[in-house]
């Protein structure tokens, strides 16, 4: 269960929400969409095409072959896997297995989507089906999602309770701005919202689910309106992985020249734990991304070295404030904002 | 004999902790009720095996008490067949925030029956802190856990052991109301932390071991220990603060 923090316009949230569904598509998954605030189909309009050659019927094998033998310049690098942390800094042929380059300056064409079945939850259209299941004290449309999602999962085969069905295929599940005001959720908007256990609820059976049957899912959650910080606690215990976006348009680090090459930062506050004492730690947990044309990077933060002579003295302490704030990661975060002087 | 054991964790995943407890009580020869809130059965099993314990075996010859709450809770959701008016689910708080069917299940299941020649009953939990997100009270959850310990530590002389969640600035109020209760009437305390200087790869953080004495004796001042750990695949390293194999 991947939860990502949406940025406060919810740009780049959406990009990363497009590339999960648009490998799902390349991998041949089946997909599942939900979202109440655009329709699905016109989300699946949107995804990215995938950089491949001409010859997209071979097998995976040489379609990795395929990318790897393009021209990649030095740090142009985005791998997609849902599961594990994004490496940076790896040649482009160590993870051209798991994942695939997209193009954001193109279109998915709609040849990729015969292959490969997709559901859509448009809440809007749902309201009017019955809930079918035992009443919990839920939000009504998180009740249908559960419901919807529920009878996909056992129709389609992949909770392994048709034996019939050989071909075992995984489900990618895409939500879109849960908790915002339009799934009819409160805790957006006031501080004490009236049903504060409904988005719980609803992440607890959902994680039921996924842990039932081959599937994944990515949610992504306008976290900066919840006002009840306590729910985003819960929700975190909750989750696998849980990456938060954070946009540099509209705060004062967008015109930070420590910052001019990049669009935003990643906060990555969870990596699963899943079947092992372990979870697979990287190097370093400070990351950033941007966006040119044609790709969406996420790479390791570099900051260019310190040659000016006017830095201020308030621009450093900040950074070393936000510095601080980087380099706590999922495993252990710093506590208080201590300057280390060393 | 008897006693409540505490797992907190802090910005860090202490749920190496509840695997290593669920190996020992079992290779103890105790009878175990588990139950596990947050993780499918096949998570603990495939952990269990690499410390050398079988839990389906366990299950099999009775050992083992297993409450799977995310499979049981998609029973009571989806479920279609009406329930037997005599047995509700364990979970039923999730439509009734009542946590005593939950109990219920408990104590049936540590209750020892003719025939069962384990040691002492243990009841493990991971973790407490979700009953919270599924819309019990804090006052419920401290009563269940009140009924627990008269059930299992007093009555049948069994030990408790419940992993939580918490931290300092945490704005979860009602979670850190449960856990600084938990923390006053545990015997011990066992409190995963992140390192204070933040993320490193060769030190995962630090474990502060504290033995309630002045819970025995009055006057008696808690024992605190401090260890930095490591987590490997199989095992787990503790060395003293500082002396990291990384650092050696």
């Amino acid at each position: 269960l991947v939860f990502t923090e949406e940025d406060k316009y919810g740009l780049y949230s959406n990009l990363l929400f497009k590339y999960f569904l648009a490998e799902g598509i390349v991998c041949g998954h089946d997909l599942f969409v939900a979202s109440a605030k655009e329709h699905p189909d016109n989300i699946l309009k949107e995804l990215p095409a995938p950089l491949l050659d001409d010859t997209y019927g071979k097998e995976l094998g040489d379609e990795a072959a395929a990318v790897k033998s393009e021209d990649f310049q030095d740090s142009m690098k985005i791998a997609w896997r849902y599961q594990n942390l994004p490496k940076m800094e790896a040649s482009p042929a160590t993870f051209t297995k798991f994942g695939h380059y997209y193009d954001m300056s193109k279109k998915m064409s709609p040849e990729l989507f015969q292959s490969i079945k997709w559901h859509s939850f448009y809440l809007h259209e749902e309201l009017s089906s019955q809930p079918k299941m035992k009443p919990c004290n839920m939000n009504s449309a998180y009740t249908r999602l559960l419901q919807s999602i529920q009878r996909i999962i056992s129709q389609g085969g992949f909770d392994g309770s048709d034996p019939q069905k050989k071909q075992k295929n995984v489900l990618r599940i895409g939500v879109q701005s849960l908790g915002s005001l339009l799934w009819g959720d409160d805790i957006c908007c006031s501080d004490t919202p009236e049903d504060i256990h409904s988005l719980t609820k609803f992440l607890y059976v959902l994680r039921g689910l996924l842990r039932k049957s081959l599937s994944a899912c990515i949610i992504t959650v306008p976290s900066h309106l919840i006002q009840n910080k306590a729910i985003m606690e819960r929700v975190t215990n909750l989750s696998d992985m849980v990456v938060g976006l954070e946009s540099f348009i509209g705060s004062e680090r967008e015109t930070n020249p420590l910052y001019k090459d990049y669009h935003g930062l990643v906060h990555v506050h969870q990596i699963p734990r899943l079947n092992s004492l372990i979870c697979d730690v990287s190097d370093t947990m400070d990351l950033a991304f941007r966006l040119k044309r044609k790709q969406f990077t996420i790479e390791c933060l570099h900051l260019p070295p310190d040659l000016s002579d006017t830095v201020s003295r308030a621009s450093k302490q900040d950074l070393a404030g936000s510095a601080k704030l980087l380099s706590s990661g999922c495993g252990a975060m710093a506590i208080g904002k201590k300057h280390l002087d060393f | 004999q008897g006693r409540f054991t505490l797992l907190r964790d802090t910005r860090t995943d202490g749920s190496f902790l509840v695997h290593h407890f669920l190996s020992f009580y079992l290779r103890a020869g105790c009878k175990v009720c588990f139950v596990a809130l947050l993780q499918s059965f096949s998570h603990y099993n495939i952990v269990a095996q690499k410390l050398g314990v079988s839990l389906t075996a366990a299950k099999e010859r009775g050992q083992l008490v297993f409450l799977e709450g995310l499979k049981s809770c998609l029973e009571l959701v989806f479920g279609e067949e009406e329930e037997q008016p005599g047995q509700p689910s364990p979970l039923q708080f999730l439509c009734t925030c009542d946590l005593r069917a939950l109990f219920d299940f408990v104590r049936v299941s540590l209750t020892p029956t003719d025939g069962d020649s384990w040691k002492g009953p243990v009841l493990l939990v991971d973790d407490l802190s979700v009953l919270l997100s599924l819309g019990a009270t804090p006052v419920a959850v401290l009563d269940f856990i009140h009924y627990c310990r008269v059930s299992v530590c007093s009555q049948l002389k069994g030990n408790v052991v419940v992993l939580v969640h918490s931290h300092e600035d945490s704005e979860d109020e009602e979670n850190e109301l449960v856990v600084t209760s938990l923390c006053h009437h545990s015997d011990l305390i066992l409190w995963a932390e992140g390192l204070a200087t933040g993320f490193c790869k060769d030190v995962h953080g630090q474990i502060r071991i504290i033995k309630r004495l002045s819970l025995q004796q009055a006057g008696e001042q808690d024992l605190i220990q401090i260890y930095q750990y490591k987590i490997q695949d199989r095992n787990i390293t503790f060395f003293a603060r500082g002396l990291s194999a990384a650092v050696l």
